[in-house]
Order: C-alpha cells, then sequence, then structure tokens
C-alpha cells in the first residue's frame, strides 16, 4: 500500500490543472439540454480533443492519452476542481467506447471512437422501452435480417440527449422467435437515419433531457453491428458493468458537491444551527463522498493489478446516487424558503445551481438500473441468497 | 499510488482467519464467558503460536516489528470471531505506548518480550473509557493522568468490577492514586503518547466494527437461505434481500475508510486524528445496520440466547462507544471539515 501520488502523477496533475485554467469558460455554459447549450458543450468536447483530453484512458492513436485509471482519477480530480462543464458525450466515451474497445472491430474502432473523442459524433443511449425499462429483457424493438442490413421497427424511450445527439446505439430483438436475452442484437446508428422520429420529453426541470425515437423501417447495415448477432445482451451487460461499476460517475463529483456544500453551510449558519440534523448531513457528506473516492482507488488498484469490476459496480451504484440525494436535500435545506427559486429569477443569486442538481439527483436511483435492482443483484450474485 | 495489501499480509490474515475458524467457535466462546476471569490462557497461547502477540513488538525484543497496516486486516478478523482477549489492547495499544517511552525506561525492556510471547496482560485507563477492560487479569496497568503516564501492578489499584451486557467483557473501575513513583512519563511526552494511543484504539475498534458487522451479515444470509416460510427460504423475499443488500452496501464503503486510518496512523499523517474517526463513524454506522437487519431477518431466533447472533450484537454495541463514542468521533471531523479554511473537495483525499 502506497497512497502517495508519483512525480509522474504529479506533474500530470499540474498539467491538467494549468490546462483546465487556461481553457475552461469562466461563466457556466447553458445547459445541454438547450439546443444552443448542446452546441456549446460539443464545442467544449472539441477543445478538450485538441489536447487529448477528451478520452485520457484511451490508446493515443484514438485519440487518448493511454492513461491508467488512477490517472484517470486524477484528471477528474482536476476536471470537477475546476467546475468545467458537464460532458455532452459521456454516453459515448464512458459507456459505450469501454464496449466497443472489447468487443469492436478494429474498422469499428478507427471509424467510431475519434469521431466520439473530438466531438463529431455525440451519442445517445437507446435501450429503454415503454415494456422494458427494470425489465430489459423484455425488449421488442424488432430488426429484421435483409440483404445486409437490419431494418428497425418499434420503440425506444428515455434516451438521454437523443433530442439533438447524432448517434444511439442499444439492443434490437433480431430473432422473432426469441425470448428474454436471447436473440438481441448490439447495433449502432445515426439518429438521423431515415424512418427515425425524435419525440422530445420534458424532464422535472421543463428541458427536454432524454427523447422517445420511433423506428419505422429505418436501415441500418450489418458492419453497424457490435460482435455476433444474438449476442446484444452479453454485450451491453458489460457496458452496463463500466456504467454502474466505475466510469459513470467519478468520485470527484460527489467531493466537489461535498466542499460547495460545507461552504453553502458556513454562508446560511442561522438555517444550520436552527437544525442541527443539517451539520449532520453536511459532515456525512463530506464524509461518505471521501468513502466513495476511497472505495474509488481500491478498485482501481485492484484493476491496475489484473482485477476484475465485481459486484461493487451495485454497490458503487446505491451509495453515489443515495449520498447525491442527501447532499442536494441537505442544501434545500439550507436554502430554506429561497430553495424553490429558478435560477434567473431575481432573488436567486447564491442558490447557485442547487435546484438544479437536487432535481438531477433525483434521477440517480432511478437511472443506469434502479436501486431496487441493485440490491436484487447484490443480494442474489453478492451474498448468494435465492432467487425468488 | 497503490491501495491494495501485499501478498504477505493477504497470507497473514488468510492464516489468522483459518486458525480462529477452528480456534474460536462461538460454542467455544461461549465457554470462556462461564469461567471467572472470561479470559482463556489456551487461547491466549494459540493466539501467540500464530504470532499476534508479536506483531508490533521490534526484533530487538523478539517480535515482528511490523505495524499499523499489517494489525488492520488481523484486527478485522479478531472483530469476525469476536475474541475474548486482550490481545488488541495488550500486543497493539500498549507496545505502542511503551516502544514511545523515555529512554531509560524499564517496562519496555521488561514487558515487551513477555507480551510477544503471549505471557503479558497489560490494560489500559483512559479517561474517554469510564471503566479499564482487562484490568483485573492484567499483569500492568498503563493509565492516564493528566496527560502523563503511570504505571501499575496489579494489588496497587483497587478494581471495582461492572458487568457488561457483552459475557465477554470484563470491566472495572480503577480507583489509584497518582504519585511520582507510579509516573513513568510527564505530560509533554504524554500528551503525544496518548493521541496515538487513542487514534491505534479508534483503528483497532473501526476494523474489528467491520469485522463484527460481517459476521452479523454472514448470520443473516446463512439463516435466511435455510429458514423456510410459505414454501421458500425467507432469503427468497426480497424485503428480506434489500435489508441484507444495505448491510453489504455499508461495510463495502467501510472498509477503505479503515484500511486509509490505519495506513494513515502508520505513516504518521498529520490528519490521523481526522482519518481515524471517520474510520470509527463508518465503520459503527455498518456495524449498528448490521446488528439491526440481522436479527430483523433473524425473526424470535434472533432475540434468543441461543442464537449465537447476540454475541456479535453486543460486542459491536459495546466497542461502538469505547475509545470515544459518537459525539467524540463527530466532533473530531467538524473540526477538520468546518474549520476555517480546510482543504477540501477533489484532490485533496491523499
Ligand atoms: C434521468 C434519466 C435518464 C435516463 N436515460 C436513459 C437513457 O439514456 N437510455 C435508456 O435506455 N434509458 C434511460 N433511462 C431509463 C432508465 O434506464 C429506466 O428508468 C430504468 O431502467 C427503470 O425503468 P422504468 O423507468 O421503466 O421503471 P420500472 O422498471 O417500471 O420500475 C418502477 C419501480 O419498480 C421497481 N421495480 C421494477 N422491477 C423490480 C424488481 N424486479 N424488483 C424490485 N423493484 C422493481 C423499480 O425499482 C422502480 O422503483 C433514464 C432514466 C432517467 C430517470
Amino acid at each position: 500500500m502506497r497512497l502517495e501520488y508519483t512525480e509522474r502523477q504529479k506533474a500530470f496533475r499540474q498539467e491538467i490543472r494549468d490546462w483546465l485554467a487556461a481553457n475552461v469558460p469562466s461563466g457556466a455554459l447553458p445547459s445541454f439540454d438547450t439546443e444552443e447549450g448542446f452546441a456549446q458543450h460539443r464545442a467544449w468536447e472539441r477543445k478538450l480533443s485538441t489536447a487529448s483530453l477528451s478520452a485520457v484512458t484511451w490508446p493515443s492513436a484514438l485519440g487518448g492519452r493511454g492513461l491508467d485509471l488512477i490517472e484517470w482519477l486524477i484528471f477528474e480530480e482536476e476536471y470537477w476542481r475546476a467546475n468545467a462543464p458537464l460532458r455532452v458525450n459521456q454516453n459515448g466515451i464512458f459507456l459505450l467506447a469501454p464496449t466497443l474497445m472489447d468487443h469492436g472491430t478494429p474498422e469499428q474502432k478507427k471509424r467510431f471512437l475519434p469521431r466520439m473523442a473530438d466531438g463529431s459524433d455525440i451519442w445517445a443511449q437507446a435501450w429503454s422501452e415503454p415494456g422494458a425499462g427494470s425489465d430489459m429483457a423484455a425488449i421488442r424493438c424488432k430488426a429484421t435480417r435483409d440483404n445486409g442490413h437490419y431494418v428497425l421497427s418499434g420503440q425506444k424511450i428515455w434516451s438521454t440527449r437523443a433530442v439533438w445527439a447524432d448517434w444511439c446505439f442499444g439492443l434490437f430483438r433480431s430473432d422473432p422467435s426469441s425470448s428474454r436475452h436471447h436473440g438481441l442484437t448490439f447495433l449502432l446508428l445515426p439518429l438521423k437515419s431515415p424512418g427515425i422520429t425524435i419525440r422530445p420529453i420534458r424532464q422535472l426541470n421543463g428541458l427536454p433531457g432524454f427523447a422517445e425515437i420511433f423506428f419505422d423501417d429505418v436501415r441500418v447495415p450489418v458492419e453497424n453491428r457490435i460482435g455476433e448477432e444474438g449476442e446484444g445482451w452479453n454485450i451491453a451487460m458489460a457496458t452496463a458493468g463500466f456504467e454502474r461499476g466505475l466510469m459513470l460517475r467519478s468520485p470527484a463529483r460527489f467531493q466537489q458537491t461535498a466542499r460547495r456544500l460545507v461552504d453553502l453551510y458556513h454562508r446560511n449558519r442561522a438555517a444550520a444551527d436552527a437544525d442541527p440534523s443539517i451539520r449532520d448531513a453536511v459532515l456525512k457528506g463530506w464524509m461518505d463522498a471521501e468513502a466513495y473516492a476511497l472505495a474509488t482507488y481500491a478498485t482501481a488498484s485492484r484493476l491496475a493489478r489484473g482485477g476484475q469490476i465485481g459486484a461493487e459496480a451495485s454497490t458503487n451504484k446505491i451509495f453515489w446516487s443515495e449520498l447525491d440525494v442527501l447532499m442536494h436535500e441537505t442544501a434545500m435545506s439550507l436554502l430554506g424558503a429561497r430553495a424553490e427559486l429558478m435560477p434567473a429569477a431575481p432573488e436567486a443569486a447564491g442558490v447557485e445551481g442547487w435546484l438544479d442538481g437536487f432535481l438531477f439527483s433525483l434521477a440517480g436511483p432511478i437511472y443506469a438500473g434502479t436501486n431496487e435492482i441493485q440490491r436484487n443483484i447484490i443480494a442474489e450474485r453478492m451474498l448468494g441468497l435465492p432467487r425468488a | 499510488m497503490d491501495f491494495t495489501f501485499d501478498d504477505q499480509q493477504i497470507e497473514f490474515r488468510d492464516a489468522i482467519r483459518k486458525f480462529l475458524m477452528v480456534e474460536a467457535a462461538p460454542e467455544s466462546l461461549r465457554e470462556i464467558w462461564e469461567t471467572r476471569s472470561g479470559r482463556s490462557n489456551d487461547l491466549r497461547a494459540k493466539l501467540a503460536d500464530q504470532g499476534l502477540t508479536a506483531i508490533s513488538v521490534p526484533e530487538a525484543h523478539t517480535g515482528m516489528g511490523l505495524g499499523d497496516l499489517d494489525w488492520v486486516l488481523a484486527q478485522q478478523e479478531l472483530g469476525y470471531y469476536a475474541i475474548p482477549d486482550s490481545l488488541s489492547d495488550t500486543a497493539y495499544l500498549a507496545v505502542d505506548l511503551l516502544k514511545q517511552l523515555p529512554a531509560g525506561n524499564a517496562l519496555a525492556a521488561s514487558f515487551l518480550p513477555r507480551i510477544a510471547s503471549g505471557q503479558a496482560r497489560i490494560a489500559i485507563a483512559h479517561p474517554l473509557n469510564p471503566l479499564t477492560a482487562d484490568a483485573e487479569n492484567a499483569e500492568l496497568l498503563l493509565l492516564w493522568h493528566d496527560d502523563e503516564v503511570h504505571a501499575l501492578r496489579p494489588g496497587q489499584a483497587k478494581l471495582v468490577p461492572n458487568q457488561s451486557l457483552d459475557m465477554s467483557r470484563r470491566l472495572s473501575r480503577v480507583d489509584w492514586t497518582p504519585s511520582a513513583t507510579s509516573r513513568v512519563c510527564g505530560a509533554d511526552a504524554g500528551r503525544g503518547i496518548w493521541a496515538d494511543v487513542v487514534n491505534r484504539a479508534g483503528v483497532a475498534l473501526a476494523a474489528q466494527l467491520v469485522g463484527l458487522a460481517s459476521r452479523m451479515l454472514d448470520l443473516g444470509i446463512d439463516h435466511s437461505a435455510n429458514r423456510k416460510q410459505f414454501g421458500k427460504p425467507v432469503g427468497s423475499f426480497q424485503a428480506v434481500k434489500h435489508h441484507l443488500a444495505d448491510v453489504a452496501v455499508k461495510i463495502e464503503f467501510a472498509r477503505p475508510v479503515v484500511y486509509r486510518a490505519a495506513y494513515a496512523m502508520q505513516k504518521s499523517d498529520p490528519q490521523r486524528a481526522v482519518h481515524v474517526s471517520h474510520a470509527r463513524l463508518a465503520a459503527g454506522e455498518a456495524a449498528r445496520l448490521a446488528a439491526r437487519r440481522s436479527l430483523q431477518v433473524h425473526g424470535a431466533m434472533g432475540y434468543t440466547w441461543e442464537a449465537d447472533l447476540q454475541m456479535f450484537m453486543k460486542r459491536a454495541w459495546a466497542l461502538e462507544a469505547s475509545w470515544g463514542d459518537r459525539g467524540f468521533h463527530k466532533t473530531r471531523v467538524a473540526a477538520h471539515v468546518l474549520g476555517e479554511g480546510a482543504a477540501l473537495g477533489p484532490s485533496q483525499t491523499f
């Protein structure tokens, strides 16, 4: 055990800190759930990529820097510390890319990854369907093989950023006689393909953060398939493991929230002193964010020694999502009667994005596999309890 | 940056685990409860054979010369098996205290080899604990007095036994009078020594609490996989599964905090008090939840004397308030987190 950074790691941190100090836009960008904000966030992705910083763990040939997970954590720490923009392409870079690296052909990697790294293609996930939420194996969207193509028909829903994204990836039922997790195929396709209709869905905050996608005989060439036909489930589970596991939510995000919450506490001592449970929650937020960071460093160290991501994928998901809700609820308590003010309201000074953060934190226990589903997984796969 | 234990540390842990599985079965612990001393010389001798009494004793005094990181894995096992012994107080806390006494003090030379060999038992009296554990069986009492360190032989203090809910604990009020002859270290050096004792006790208890939490979780899993109602194991019911999954999450996120606290002690990290108190709070929370949830999934069986769960619950409740209760540790964390100019946020973890 050696809990110190190497000279190389320190130098890397400094390089990132300097670059971000010189390049992070001074004011917050408009939300990427608006057309204007989406475009600005895409431009930011491009800028990151000019310094090979949009996907630091990828090989340099594909636009990354070939860094390990510890260096990735350092990068994330600096990134959140600098209040840099949210990553509009995170579904591509953190979720699809690991799958492509493992299961894509060399041609597919060359074709998709560099354009992902420089923000040319922004990706949306298309797993959920009206009848397939937690029960993803109930997917019905059809992919019928026809002359070197799949012809898609059906509907996906809740696809984050699909309103303005360029491409999507998801699972489609290629074998009509199959059921459950058999006969599913993993496909990539442009959202501008003929036959696609995107219907934006407004989220709690009023913005169209996700969308329904309707497929009406959409033709997708076979070379857009990842892995073999009918093998999509296992490939998708690899993505789901990464998403819940490590890359979706780096600890730095929550450490930054915890730090901001301490600041908010100091600025609202009257509210805090009137309700002692607030101080407790502020401390707990800091401790749990720290615990999440420590646990992630431990996982990254284990992976560096050849270990595998296991059940911590599920324990992580529960831990960070509940931590995020706790911290944002506490911020709402500290803000008291001003907490409800929308950011543009004249009296909203000092409310600083907490309201939007609060709303978004509430989605954490739902997306990426609900926390109830995670508890089922922990109980059955980690603790070995009998299936129902 | 490497947050893993090395192979030797893992092998040592595995050996201890195998040994305790055989030697510290719940039935034999119940037998030890019934004895007057509550301690088994036979068990102590076996712990010594495993090297547990020699971990921190310097090689010059026939010990292994190892440190906090070697202890922390062993402590988890001591908690998992609810070992009824003053091993940790003697071989971890007292050894470290003795090593730090001013040069020329004879206590270290006379006691360290006898601790390493498993013969000596030492008890530590500190105002964070209104009662002292294992004073009755101790050959030596090390006592706090206004930051000074004092040492007494049994017989030089009056001991008033107080019974604990945990049948394996042996607590006493220690009545004594400090004197120039009992003083082995003045307050200036003593302050640092006692701070280290409190922090090491914190790491030891945090690790034991994580071990206890895992044991209570395992007992809950075993019971719910075997007990059938409505024609099925109760562990197949989702409410039961989720009760236990929550405990697993708490344990997963307490463990690395405890390891970091041990590392901070080993390296004399200036922030070690914060790391230790964080570990105590995280481990205490895991153990408390494990006790509640495991009892719940046991049903009435968990409410009996007969079921083994009681041994681990009672130990967890007792340890959580020892060497600083929750308020004590929260105050230390708050002093850092809410203190002026605290370095918080990403990039400040290490
Ligand atoms: C902000 C946000 C962004 C999203 N982005 C995307 C995206 O980009 N792409 C995409 O494909 N999807 C996305 N989703 C959808 C998300 O994956 C689903 O919401 C999630 O899988 C749950 O499905 P559901 O909403 O249909 O809820 P349901 O499955 O209907 O669940 C309703 C409730 O029942 C519980 N429940 C269901 N089954 C069980 C069970 N077996 N045991 C115990 N409890 C159970 C659930 O935990 C939940 O509490 C997003 C969702 C949100 C909120």
